[in-house]
């Protein structure tokens, strides 16, 4: 029993991950019609914003403590860093340890800015050419992309740390009385990514830019005509699914290593949950995500796997294919859209 | 007994009722026409003759066969071809390709692989191909990319694709829509002309009430997915229910 | 001759004749001369000349014709060399029973893969063979270790039953060959300076690639090779003419994953090793980029395609900074340095860099790769010289 609990919430923080990729590529799907390979990059970029603000942190230079000496008895040489002398040690300190959290304001403006230029410089050429073409040219991109970050940060994978607060594991089980640890940083991503996908929808559910943004959605051709500038509405659209994919990536690192070819793993699942939940369906990408997660984890169980051996390592393949032969709208998708 | 054979058939899309007890027969060798306003239900009835549609209920036989069920390719099979309201043609082929693809479909059925015998060997195909271009005054057009003619020459071409399979019976689903006048008096020429060459049963659905009175020797009207009346040219003119239904909007 | 009509069978021996002339094409410099750095006249990369360019081939009667675009043709050249390798291992070295097993067994896979792929089409079957792929690449390393032996590549080793060979005659591993020809055996000879090396192993290949060539050319101009492309045009029109498009599309899909698989069993019977790093997606996405390089749906673009891509990652891997510096060195001092960083960053490890970016300029400025680039040309340059005629008349 407390492997299931375990295993849901194992699911639940896989499918966060899912859910808010195959979201970004949902919307650039629904909006732009335009299958970017290269969306798994961008998520990978994220955590890499990571790194890169907890490596800000930590430059430092050198002082003598006097108060210290080392073996030979000179003053001993200790590194502190800027953000301690700029903001007082304790600021700073705390500044290190959070240096992920407050990445998230390093990663906005990067990713709106990545996905600008994107659509502005290819992605936009590319809106009246075959899917195939569009396929291949943004994993061109993808490609770039992830060797440009193996040559700043090197191909091993570079350990991020949650702030020391959340590193820790809780125990999940006590309300059923149960002996369930799990580690807080996960929670913190559910949590995360719940909120980040309520804001999307609130977002297009709210404002006049989201209403415009579905009603092109569904009908472009139309929202055109009445005069509205839906290309200058997508651009920035396309910004914000690349920061909802960065958003993931950043959160993510304390808990996969950030490495170079991250985004080509996550990829292809992303890929399959859009899928599986209907293209261009939101809520289908967001559904899928977590329902394939959880699925995942379940068929790691001991259990399971004895039934059927590797089926772990499968399970969310076998339901695309299953899915799209009895659904090829997928879960929850509508008519007609990627069809020809 | 006509050729083809509707009886009873009804198709509701969710709430909406599209075709409510449709009954028609085509005479062999005559040129049906199917005319109604928009939403009668002209469309939907045709596609459940070629088998993109499946009724709820109801038979529809062609040539003592049913064609429920069946996919487009054997119903195609059976003998029907059809013809699309923007012409429907292998635009990245040549012209000649063009027609000689419905010839290889009619000698080798739906599925065959020749994967080793070349194209130009097959001479009796080619002949074929090339007498039926020069049926429709295309032979000069032989080797010219489908996909660069003019809207009228594509049409005339998909009719030629249509014809060198010899159907017992040919769909058109509004030939001339969307045509300039000149365009459509060809199409009606062309028409004529394959009538008066040879034996072909022909359902036309039409908006366009010139074409039918200059094709047509039989007419049903359908309304609100039901035919009101199956009569001969001269008698729909005057039909008070047709006038109520539908000549309303049209000169005739 | 051979059932192609003149134009083709001078087509078909011209490729022939620069197939076999391989080895001295490719070595245009002294062995000696600073240049020597670009030949690719050696065993190795010719061979990968052979086998990817046959994995083109196969690739482009389905992509090219019918416009499928798979992205998981990477698993049936896996497929194909854990079948080839198999064969080693129990059967012979004779790489006869391994290209026949490697062809058989992933035509099987293919049609598998293909019947459920099929059923859509677009974007949905392009992610429907990702899927299936990358289904195939997890196995191999999980649960199929046995048949695999997963992470380790599986080998043929001094053990294996090998039945029709009878008992181990040496004690070091035996080599594949063709009957008596051991597939590394080469001679190399050396004309004033310049060293060309003919191989087994490559004119192996050529043959092979070159039968596959020859199919494909009749594929393309047969009856058959006509429904494809009607497949591509216009599959409505296709179907209410009486043609059901699923045996064809399937049939191309077989047929290519057929020839990736032999390239598979090629890739074994030139080394006999077999890894499921081959069945990853992004190979999958490398015979797809050969194919574009070349052109699709041409018949010879492929073949270049592979070529090209192969020559490329061999000649910017090689390539590292003090060659560059060399290069350069005309350049001034602080310019130079500049130059050789930002280049250097294409070469070497950075090749993959090079990849990307050929692959984004490629589609996005020439969609019909080398050939059209090539056509292209070819229509300037008799475009100026039908003006410089009309220029200067009657002379």
């Amino acid at each position: 029993m407390d492997a299931i609990i375990l295993q849901l919430f194992n699911g639940l923080e896989k499918g966060s991950a899912y859910a808010l990729i195959a979201l970004g590529l949902t919307l650039i799907f629904g909006t732009l019609g335009v299958v970017n390979f290269a969306h798994g990059a961008l998520f990978m970029i994220g955590a890499f914003c990571a790194v890169t603000l907890s490596r800000i942190f930590q430059i430092s230079f050198l002082t003598e403590d006097p108060t210290q000496t080392d073996f030979l008895g000179n003053p001993l040489q200790v590194e502190t860093p800027y953000v301690e002398k700029w903001f007082g040690a304790d600021a700073g300190a705390w500044m290190i340890d959070y240096s992920v959290p407050l990445s998230i304001l390093l990663t906005i403006p990067v990713m709106l800015l990545v996905g600008y230029v994107m659509e502005r410089g290819l992605i936009k050429h590319f809106y009246k050419r075959p899917h195939a073409d569009q396929i291949l040219v943004t994993f061109g991109l993808a490609i770039v992309l992830q060797e440009v970050v193996r040559y700043f940060y090197g191909a091993n994978p570079i350990q991020t740390t949650s702030p020391s607060d959340y590193s820790g594991t809780v125990n999940i089980g006590a309300m059923f009385g149960m002996q369930i640890f799990y580690p807080v940083w996960r929670l913190v991503y559910f949590f995360f990514s719940a909120i980040v996908i309520g804001g999307v929808f609130a977002f297009l559910q709210f404002t006049t830019f989201g209403m415009v943004v579905r009603a092109g959605m569904a009908d472009r051709e139309t929202v055109g005509l009445l005069g509205i500038d839906i290309d200058k509405r997508f651009t920035l659209m396309f910004g914000i699914a690349a920061s909802v994919a960065g958003l993931a990536g950043v959160m993510y690192a304390p808990i996969l290593s950030p490495n170079y070819h991250m985004g080509m793993d996550f990829l292809v699942l992303s890929f399959v949950v859009v899928v599986v939940g209907g293209m261009g369906s939101l809520p289908g990408a967001v559904a899928a995500g977590f329902l394939l997660g959880i699925l995942q984890s379940f068929a790691s169980l001991n259990e399971v796997k004895a039934i059927i051996p590797g089926i772990d390592q499968i399970i969310i393949y076998v339901v695309a294919i299953v899915i799209l032969l009895t659904r090829p709208r997928g879960l929850l998708g509508r008519r007609g859209v990627m069809e020809e | 007994m006509g050729i083809l054979e509707v009886k009873g058939v009804h198709k509701r899309f969710g709430g909406l009722q599209a075709l409510g007890n449709v009954n028609l027969s085509v005479k062999e060798n005559t040129v049906h026409a199917i005319i109604g306003p928009n939403g009668a239900g002209k469309s939907t009835l045709l596609n459940c003759l070629v088998g993109k549609l499946i009724p709820d209920s109801g038979s529809v036989m062609f040539d003592g066969q049913s064609v429920l069920g069946r996919k487009p390719h054997e119903i195609n099979q059976m003998g029907i071809s059809r013809v699309f309201q923007t012409p429907e043609i292998f635009t990245d082929l040549t012209v000649i390709e063009n027609v000689m693809i419905p010839c290889f479909a009619k000698r080798d059925g739906a599925f065959r692989l020749h994967g080793i015998e070349s194209v130009q060997d097959e001479k009796g195909i080619i002949e074929q191909a090339e007498q039926m271009l020069a049926d429709v005054n295309m032979l000069d057009k032989r080797n010219m990319h489908a996909g660069s003619m003019s809207r009228g020459d594509k049409r005339r071409l998909e009719m030629a694709m249509c014809l060198v399979q010899e159907p017992k019976l040919l769909l058109l689903d509004e030939p001339t829509a969307g045509m300039a006048r000149a365009d459509t008096n060809n199409t009606i020429d062309l028409l004529k002309e394959i009538k008066e060459k040879r034996d072909i049963t022909m359902a036309i659905i039409e908006h366009d009430m010139h074409v039918v009175f200059s094709l047509a020797e039989r007419i049903t009207v359908l309304a609100q997915g039901t035919p009101l009346v199956e009569e001969t040219p001269e008698n729909i003119k005057g039909h008070p229910k047709v006038r109520e239904a539908y000549l309303g909007e049209a000169q005739v | 001759m051979l059932g192609l009509n003149a134009k083709d069978s001078r087509f078909m021996l011209i490729v022939v004749a620069l197939t076999l002339l391989t080895p001295f094409i490719l070595n245009p410099f002294p062995a000696d001369s600073a240049l020597a750095q670009f030949n690719a006249g050696y065993p190795a990369l010719m061979q990968r000349f052979a086998i990817y360019g046959l994995m083109a081939i196969g690739f482009n009667i389905l992509f090219g014709l019918t416009g499928y675009l798979s992205f998981g043709h990477a698993a049936f050249l896996g497929v194909g060399s854990y079948a080839s390798v198999w064969m080693f291992k129990l059967l012979s070295m004779n790489v006869i029973p391994a290209l026949i097993a490697a062809t058989l067994v992933s035509g099987v896979f293919a049609l598998a893969i293909g019947y459920v792929s099929l059923r859509r089409s677009g974007i949905y079957f392009s992610i429907l063979t990702l899927a299936f792929a990358e289904m195939c690449y997890r196995l191999a390393y999980s649960v199929l270790t046995p048949i695999t032996n997963g992470e380790t590549g599986l080998q043929i080793t001094l053990s294996d039953p090998r039945i029709l060979d009878g008992a181990p005659t040496s004690s070091s591993l035996p080599t594949p060959g063709f009957f008596g020809l051991k597939m590394n055996a080469a001679h190399t000879i050396d004309i004033a300076g310049w060293s060309f090396t003919f191989s087994v192993g490559y004119y192996f290949c050529a043959v092979i690639a070159l039968i596959g060539f020859y199919l494909s050319l009749r594929i393309f101009r047969s009856p058959f090779g006509m429904m494809l492309r009607a497949v591509k045009s216009n599959q409505q029109r296709m179907n209410y003419t009486g043609l059901n498009s699923r045996p064809y599309t399937l049939a191309a899909f077989v047929i290519s994953g057929m020839y990736a698989g032999l390239a598979g069993g090629l890739l074994a019977a030139m080394d006999p090793l077999a890894g499921a790093e081959r069945m990853q997606w992004t190979a999958s996405g490398e015979v797809v980029l050969m194919t574009i390089v070349g052109g699709v749906g041409t018949l010879m673009g492929p073949v270049l395609g592979a070529g090209f891509i192969k020559y490329c990652e061999n000649i910017f891997s090689k390539i590292n900074e003090s060659v560059l510096h060399s290069w350069f060195s005309f350049l001034p001092d602080g310019v130079e340095d500049v130059v050789t960083w930002i280049f250097a960053r294409f070469v070497g490890e950075g090749w993959h860099l090079t990849l990307g970016v050929m692959f984004m300029l490629i589609v996005t400025f020439l969609p019909g790769g080398l050939v059209e680039g090539g056509k292209r040309l070819a229509a300037r340059r008799k475009k100026k010289s039908d003006a410089d005629a009309a220029k200067h008349p009657a002379e």
